[in-house]
């Protein structure tokens, strides 16, 4: 039994040596991002974007005359392994900068040892509590929910529609938006006539509709990712429910439609514009970064880039600036990130300051309709 | 006896200087988790191992124990110490409770009420949002101090937990050794039999499943004290099958084999990294493998491989494989 | 007269969903009852009737009956290929070592799908469109009158198989007492391997004709399996009406859960009322009890 246990150590140990090799030449960016499990829709394109822009600066020349090396981990969605991972990230491959997690959950539980070992991490994950309270360290490129049910509760207001019903799944990204939608309703005179939720693998929500159906709500938002919200967009169309039905940012991309098929007719959402990119007026100050993600994104994978791999792009190309302008320590991207101003890219035009980590505005988000299997702007 | 003190000696040494090697690193951050997994493993494995009654709901008493130190410290501001004792007894009181209806049922009836149990304490975890902050997580828990030490580095936190897992596993020992020991496999092996010698085979199924409990509880408050954030999915039905696995895997019914499969099936995903994408493949086809041929665990089946290759000198890769 | 419309919606769209844990019962069942394993790979046998059947459509563009046929064919193969590598090797199994290996089998199963095919979640088009169908107040959907015809089709057959032939006959006296099985010359192995074939085939059939409601992915799997496993057990584990009524209590508790308390914690009330069932009868709802045999 001793000698089992010894030598199962001593082995452990000996792996642990061989991977502090030394190779000092290119700059290490760590990038943590939940490839497998229930996030995986977020993380997959998020990694494959990553590891396109980081090959495409390498190619280019790199950065300042250095490669860029880029290790990527799959936490998958557990905020355990998110924790080792950051941990292996910072001490055996000695990053300068991490980017992700691609949930709020991960992002939260990295946060004390990006912290603790001063290291900047952008995350890509929604949830507003990653950067409010701002953290010395941590920065976010995608959109605070808070910004998407701003831009809803706009549009109800500007059609003057006051009672809403809610239906929220019950992971990270749904509390998160729930939160939101409660929090921001006073301040655009809304009130929220039912709040309810789903799980996120279930399978039937008619009951919740039909007691939506009951009520006397004139519009309904759902928060939520696939394939949740396709299976409330059928079972309304089942119910014959009658009110506008809103979407989150979640299912922003032509999957929705697909899923969902007829049921998604008429349904609205606030989206980034990497949906409506050709349809953008010409002066858009994205419309550059964003035709080259699309482009890059279906050259590399004959598939449509979506917004959650725009979180990565963003993350890459902010992180790409940041080192050209502070160099290549920690304490200097930080610096150089803090600074950015004007960064136009696929989320929006990023401007942190020393208050504000998240960078964007609700202009961030438009407001896109369902029409005939395809997106078009709500005016 | 004095052979089982002597392993007891050699692996307590081992485990208090092995993070010299590591010098910091990574490793030592997850050999922190390799403890706190361990004496899970080790509350699952008196259940099942010794007592033979399975429990599918293990993780919920772990999630417990991290909420209830979680809320204690953060929203009313208890001391982490006063917490910890307090909510280990508060689940330690509700297995108790509930151990009575639960394993008056058997086989997969009494999976199924242990995972329905879990279930339920993990929606309950997503649903209380204004105490628990949901799914998206509680942050901002403090780490655990004692004077002017706080247990806020890997080393630090490591020395933490594995004190309480010797301490654990220590217990453990002289328990299956003991009396209570002996009547708890006489359960095992068959109940009536063991009724009719004179053991009270219901109370003492409760008082080891409530010990289990207790023991995940503490390692629940440890776990959300070295994380400083928990959120719901690390206490699910899936945590509670991976604690079975690596109880099954290391060995049922040892205490070693409880660790051994807390090591290896922590350890597993960062070995397996080389495969990338393949490495869920890997996983499945290793867990199905070893069942099949390595029936008694790792416990068993590695001085029985190593019996075997030994005097042979002969490598055959494909038993193992 | 609104809340009696609701509730009569609520107990329509539970009994409908409800079906669906009750067939993926009922494969729960036919293993455990000729073996005594609960597989708990079952709900990805569910899943790759759902995938195979996109598979075929849409890749090699057969035709809707044909792509059925091929994915519950293929699946069957899949069980069959399950019981022969991960099941048949060990020798005195526990039941223990029979539930940690069907979970390692469900992980590979789920990985290999992942990466043949993806993570994103497809669906499949409905049998017979998607107008909706008015019962009493409530709506349906024609799809739904497809999974209560074909559970009602597969308890018939499963009633006929295991009480009038011989093969079925010989899988239920397995389930009584392997040794006095064998002893009077039924192949045991062969009719475990039996039971896997054909609780594969249940399972994938399932998994086909939910597919155009429920749309699939590789990971659909865990959480119907779950469920149908709930199923199984509240009917006793009997792969007959028991099981059905199991499921369809399972699908109203959560419908009425949802729509009439709280829909966060309907999941939650459907466990609570399943343990206090067990708590009374700890046999299941519909099994007489039995002595304990020494």
């Amino acid at each position: 039994m001793k000698k089992l246990v010894s030598t199962a150590f001593a082995s452990f140990a000996l792996l642990c040596l061989s991977t502090a090799a030394l190779a000092a030449q290119p700059i290490k960016i760590g990038a943590l991002f939940a490839v497998t499990g229930p996030a995986s829709f977020l993380g997959e394109p998020e990694r494959n974007t990553a590891q396109m822009v980081v090959d495409e600066i390498n190619k280019a020349g790199g950065v300042k005359g250095r490669k860029l090396e880029l290790i990527t981990y799959d936490t998958g969605g557990d905020a355990t392994k998110a924790v080792q991972l950051a941990n292996k990230l910072v001490k055996n491959d000695q990053v300068v900068a991490i980017i992700g997690p691609s949930t709020t959950g991960d992002s939260m539980a990295i946060i004390p040892v990006v912290e603790k070992a001063q290291i900047p991490l952008i995350s890509c994950a929604a949830g507003s509590k990653i950067t409010e309270p701002v953290k010395k360290w941590v920065f976010k490129t995608a959109q605070n929910d808070g910004l998407a049910v701003a831009k809803i509760y706009e549009q109800l207001k500007k059609e003057k529609k006051t009672r809403v019903a809610i239906l929220t799944v019950s992971d990270g990204f749904g509390s998160s938006g729930r939160e939101q939608l409660k929090a921001q309703a006073a301040h655009y005179g809304i009130q929220i006539l039912s709040d309810d939720t789903y799980g996120p693998k279930d399978t039937d929500m008619t009951a919740q509709l039909a007691k939506i159906r009951g009520s006397q709500a004139q519009a309904l938002i759902c928060w939520g990712t696939n394939p949740g919200p396709a299976v409330i967009a059928r079972n309304a169309k089942q119910l014959g429910l009658s009110i506008p039905v809103y979407m989150s940012h979640g299912v922003s991309s032509k999957k929705f439609i697909e899923l969902a098929g007829d049921a998604a007719e008429g349904i609205r959402l606030p989206s980034g514009k990497v949906l409506v990119a050709d349809l953008l007026p010409k002066n858009d100050k994205q419309r550059a970064s964003l035709l080259a993600f699309i482009k890059d994104y279906q050259n590399h994978f004959k598939a449509e880039g979506d917004h959650f791999g725009g979180h990565a792009w963003d993350a890459v190309m902010l992180l790409k600036g940041a080192i050209e302008r502070g160099g290549d320590t920690p304490a200097g991207i930080r610096n150089a990130l803090e600074a950015t101003r004007n960064f136009p890219g696929i989320g929006g035009v990023f401007s942190y300051s020393a208050k504000d980590h998240a960078g964007l505005t609700k202009d961030a988000f438009t407001l896109v309709e369902v029409r005939k299997k395809d997106w078009v702007l709500v005016k | 006896m004095k052979s089982d003190r002597i392993k007891f000696l050699v692996f307590a040494l081992v485990v208090l200087l092995m993070p010299l090697p590591l010098s910091g690193g990574y490793l030592t951050n997850v050999l922190i988790f390799v403890g706190i997994n361990s004496v899970l493993a080790l509350g699952l494995n008196l259940l099942l191992g010794y007592a033979g009654q399975i429990s599918l709901g293990q993780a919920a008493f772990f999630g417990l124990g991290a909420y209830g130190s979680g809320v204690l410290t953060t929203a009313y501001g208890l001391n982490p110490w006063l917490a910890m004792i307090a909510v280990a007894v508060c689940v330690a009181l509700f297995a108790f409770a509930i151990g009575f209806p639960v394993l008056r049922l058997k086989g997969h009836y009494l999976a199924m009420a242990t995972l329905g149990v879990g279930v339920i304490v993990n929606i309950a975890f997503n649903e209380t949002v204004d105490l628990t902050g949901g799914p998206s997580g509680l942050s901002g828990i403090p780490n655990l101090s004692i004077g002017s030490l706080t247990f806020d580095s890997d080393l630090k936190n490591y020395y933490l937990v594995w004190v309480f897992a010797l301490g654990m596993i220590l217990l453990s020992l002289n328990l299956v050794n003991s009396r209570f020991g002996r009547g708890l496999r006489a359960i095992h092996d068959s109940e009536v039999a063991a009724r009719v010698m004179g053991v009270n085979a219901r109370l003492m199924k409760v008082q080891v499943f409530t010990l289990s409990a207790f023991m995940s509880a503490i390692m629940g408050s440890l776990y959300c004290h070295v994380m400083t954030f928990i959120s719901p999915n690390s206490f699910g039905f899936h945590f509670s099958v991976e604690l079975l696995t690596m109880i099954v895997i290391g060995g049922l019914g040892s205490v070693y084999g409880s660790i051994l499969g807390a090591l290896l099936l922590t350890m597993l995903p960062e070995m397996l990294r080389t495969f990338q994408d393949y490495d869920i493949i890997v996983y499945g086809l290793l867990l199905i493998t070893m069942t099949i041929y390595l029936p008694g665990g790792l416990v068993e089946g590695i001085p029985a491989l190593f019996r075997r290759l030994v005097p042979a000198k002969k490598v055959t890769e494909g038993s193992d494989a | 007269m609104e809340l009696l419309n609701q509730v009569t919606q609520f107990v329509i769209s539970g009994l409908a969903t409800g079906s669906i844990y009750a067939l993926i019962g009922l494969s729960f069942a036919i293993i455990f009852n000729s073996t005594g394993i609960i597989n708990f790979a079952q709900g990805e046998f569910v899943m790759l009737g759902g995938v195979l059947t996109i598979f075929s459509l849409n890749v090699l563009h057969l035709p809707l009956l044909a792509a059925i046929l091929v994915a519950v064919a293929v699946t069957t193969v899949i069980g069959l290929v399950f019981e022969r590598l991960a099941i048949r090797p060990l020798k005195n199994a526990t039941p223990l070592m029979l539930i940690i290996i069907t979970i390692g089998a469900s992980i590979l199963i789920r990985g290999l799908v992942m990466l043949l095919w993806g993570k994103d979640t497809q669906a499949l088009p409905a049998f017979s469109g998607t107008d909706p169908i008015s019962v009493a107040g409530a709506t349906l959907l024609p799809q739904h009158l497809w999974i209560f015809g074909v559970t009602v089709l597969v308890i018939i057959g499963c009633r006929l198989f295991f009480n009038h032939t011989i093969s079925g006959k010989a899988m239920r006296a397995c389930s009584f007492n392997r040794r006095a099985a064998n002893l009077v010359g039924i192949s045991v192995g062969r009719m475990v391997l039996f039971s896997f074939v054909i609780s594969a085939a249940v399972g994938a059939l399932a998994g086909v004709i939910i597919a155009p409601l429920t749309m699939t992915a590789y990971d659909v799997g865990v959480m119907l399996g779950l469920k149908g496993f709930c199923a199984a057990i509240m009917g006793g584990m009997g792969s007959g009406l028991g099981t059905v009524l199991g499921g369809l209590i399972l699908g109203t508790l959560e419908s009425l859960g949802a729509g009439l308390i709280s829909s966060g914690y309907k999941d939650a009330i459907a466990f609570f009322i399943l343990l206090l069932i067990l708590f009374i009868r700890p046999q299941g709802l519909f099994k007489k009890g039995e002595t304990e045999r020494v």
